[in-house]
């Protein structure tokens, strides 16, 4: 997985390099928080007030509690229309809620529009990057899934040739679509229009030929005034991929004449975590997918591990809170860097909340028993010096002494696909002693006072190494 | 259903009170929009920013040049299917008011719009569908220039949008650069659905 995380690094740069450009960075996050946390707190009234706003633009406004309703609102507007082809732009929310399973069984085709989306449909797999869904696939992947489905020569992996082919096929499929479904990235309450970004310009097309577009949205999308916009717009495609802006941002203030304009309100769990003053601030989110590509543990891992629609540190916030059961495990593969959190847009604290959920399951009685048992076992060691000393001179003689066979086994979780390091033949203690013996003679109190000193310096020894690991590995 | 929905949402929204936080000013003394980044020289901080977003940026006195240029340039002069949004000063062959439905615009190779403004930290260009009949053009056709003033490049997306006050029509854009993607491999690629290419015309009269 080295290129995956390379390919994240690059984006992580290119973000850090733009967001320096601008003086009042922080500034800009600090405001776009506010703004959201305001929202938040005040949002039925928003809510209400984007209702009647858009009503009054002629959009038809539909309300959903959950993902279910969701679904049915929108293949009723399809039934209305005798539709069968609907052409979809990236939303995450129509992915949260299972929308194309959901149309496919009702026999309605439903054509992901956004070049990565369309890979990953066509492979029959999930997005595993809420920005860049397809950044698991090689491009001889992608040449091979389109010489099988679009009929490309066998064996082609350039980009050029191939965003070319996708982009024939998807030409013809906007021109026969008769419903375009949209995902929305900012609602504005004082207009009751919306706002949707891409740089594929797949939206775009996608609301503008066929003559009904359905717009689905999390209730949380909503900002106050047209002006936040300024704020928005300048944080999201810079912290995003590390663009001044996305090619395109489209507002949408009413249907074209003729034309029909439908918006799904979407609940779906979203009220139940603005009532948690812990994780309410994760309702912030504006989906830039930042925290992912700076995240340590998602860069190596990919999103597919996280088994959630929308993975990295945000969903790992985010999953657990609608399955605590099936995503408690999500919140403990975190190395609590707080890396996150420094490159939010919004400033959630995402590592505090990840901190948070880990007392949360536990509380819960919902860790499972491998930590448990791991952590009462550790707890009694660490409180009994002598024997955590000959436990650890046994174990690192059995390591190197048992057989594989007894060592990688269904108990020992960190052996399974990677060697474990070869256990070093000291441990700490003994080099610390051999050390002191060499150094010399020094009274009780000296050797305690070069203890403390010496701690720090080894402390910053290690930190400065692992410093230059990271450029090395990045560089 | 639908109406108990929306109920149903509201009240489990209202049945908590949350800890209000102040909505920030925008404008003003000591707002974002004040200590926000400015240019010396907007048009040309423009210009670069075009660049680096994958357009192409060229000065001109007048639409009279924009012509010209348009004219020299092959894909424009070997476009089968063109559109002008500016004016009789650049000629077109197709007249958006005379198109019923917006999938005639399937073959349409050139589209000249002209933009309201543009936005130098970003490359960005306002343009609505006041007078665009099919605002699909924009997106449909294969190459796209914009003209704008020189007089029109402001500095940030503050000042962008307190020009622009409230947004009046259906449908408003900002474009900046070609359409692009780098879902494979993170490979840019230009012409991804919309216009392949893009070129800004930043015009000192109008």
């Amino acid at each position: 997985m080295h290129w995956h995380d390379g390919a994240l690094w690059f984006v992580r740069s290119k973000r850090d390099r733009i967001a320096a450009s601008l003086p009042e960075w922080e500034r800009l996050r600090a405001t776009a928080s506010q703004i959201k946390s305001h929202t938040i707190s005040n949002l039925p009234d928003y809510l209400e007030q984007f209702e009647e706003n858009a009503r009054k633009l002629g959009v038809q406004v539909h309300w959903a509690s959950d993902a279910q309703e969701h679904n049915e609102i929108v293949f009723g507007i399809i039934q209305k229309h005798n539709a069968r082809r609907v052409v979809k732009s990236k939303s995450m929310l129509t992915e949260e809620c299972h929308l194309n399973p959901y149309l496919e069984s009702r026999d309605i085709e439903v054509i992901d529009t956004d070049l990565g989306e369309r890979i990953v449909q066509m492979r029959g797999e999930r997005p595993s990057h809420i920005v860049l869904p397809a950044i698991h696939i090689k491009k001889e992947e992608v040449g091979d899934t389109f010489a099988e489905h679009l009929g490309t020569e066998a064996g082609a992996s350039d980009p050029q040739y191939l965003t070319e082919a996708a982009r024939q096929h998807l030409r013809d499929k906007f021109l026969q679509a008769e419903i375009g479904i949209t995902g929305v990235n900012f609602a504005i309450a004082e207009t009751g229009g919306f706002v949707v970004c891409t740089n594929e310009g797949n939206a775009d097309l996608g609301a503008s030929l066929p003559k009904v577009h359905i717009a689905c949205m999390g209730i949380e999308k909503l900002i106050p005034r047209f002006a936040d916009l300024s704020v928005f717009t300048r944080l999201l495609a810079r912290s995003a991929t590390g663009q001044p802006i996305t090619t395109y941002t489209s507002h949408f203030h009413g249907p074209r004449p003729g034309c029909e304009m439908h918006i799904v309100l979407v609940d779906n769990g979203r009220s139940l975590i603005r009532d948690s003053s812990e994780f309410r601030a994760a309702l912030g989110c504006i989906r830039c997918g930042a925290c992912m590509n700076t995240c340590p543990v998602y860069r190596r891992s990919g999103g597919h591990s996280y088994d959630a629609v929308v993975p990295g540190p945000i969903g790992s916030v985010l999953s657990p809170t609608v399955d605590t059961k099936k995503h408690r495990s999500l919140p403990f593969a975190c190395s609590l860097c707080g890396s996150c959190t420094d490159v939010c847009p919004v400033k959630i604290p995402l590592h505090h909340q990840l901190l948070a959920w880990r007392k949360e399951i536990a509380g819960h009685g919902l860790l499972p028993a491998s930590k448990t048992v791991a952590m009462r076992a550790a707890s009694f060691l660490f409180q009994r010096p002598r024997l955590f000393s000959v436990a650890g001179n046994v174990g690192r003689r059995m390591l190197r002494m048992l057989p594989n066979s007894l060592v990688y086994n269904r108990l020992n979780a960190w052996g399974m696909d990677r060697d474990l390091p070869v256990a070093p033949t000291e441990s700490f203690r003994d080099w610390w002693r051999k050390q002191n013996r060499i150094n010399g003679n020094g009274t009780d109190a000296d050797r305690k006072s070069t203890t403390n000193g010496n701690a720090e310096k080894t402390a910053q020894a290690t930190h400065a190494s692992r410093d230059r690991d990271e450029e090395q590995h990045h560089g | 259903m639908a109406r108990d929905s929306r109920q149903a949402v509201l009240d489990r929204l209202r049945s908590r009170i949350v800890d209000e936080v102040e909505l920030p000013s925008l404008y003003g003394d000591d707002t974002i929009s004040a200590v926000a980044i400015g240019f010396d020289d907007p048009p040309r901080q423009f210009s670069d920013t075009v660049e680096a977003v994958g357009g192409m940026c060229v000065q001109v006195g007048n639409l009279g040049e924009v012509r010209a240029h348009l004219e020299a340039d092959e894909l424009f002069a070997n476009a089968s299917n063109r559109c002008s949004l500016v004016g009789p000063e650049i000629p077109g062959n197709v007249q958006l008011e005379e198109i019923e439905d917006a999938h005639q615009l399937a073959n349409l190779d050139y589209v000249v719009a002209r933009a309201e403004f543009g936005v130098a930290e970003n490359g960005a260009m306002w343009i609505t569908d006041r007078e665009i009949r099919h605002r699909a053009s924009l997106f449909i056709t294969q190459h796209l220039a914009m003209v704008v003033w020189r007089g029109a490049i402001l500095s940030n997306m503050h000042q962008a949008y307190e020009r622009i006050a409230s947004p009046g029509t259906p449908f408003g854009l900002f474009v900046a650069g070609p359409s692009k993607t780098a879902d494979i491999e993170q490979s840019l690629v230009l012409g991804a659905h919309g216009c392949r290419t893009l070129t800004v015309f930043v015009v000192d009269e109008l």
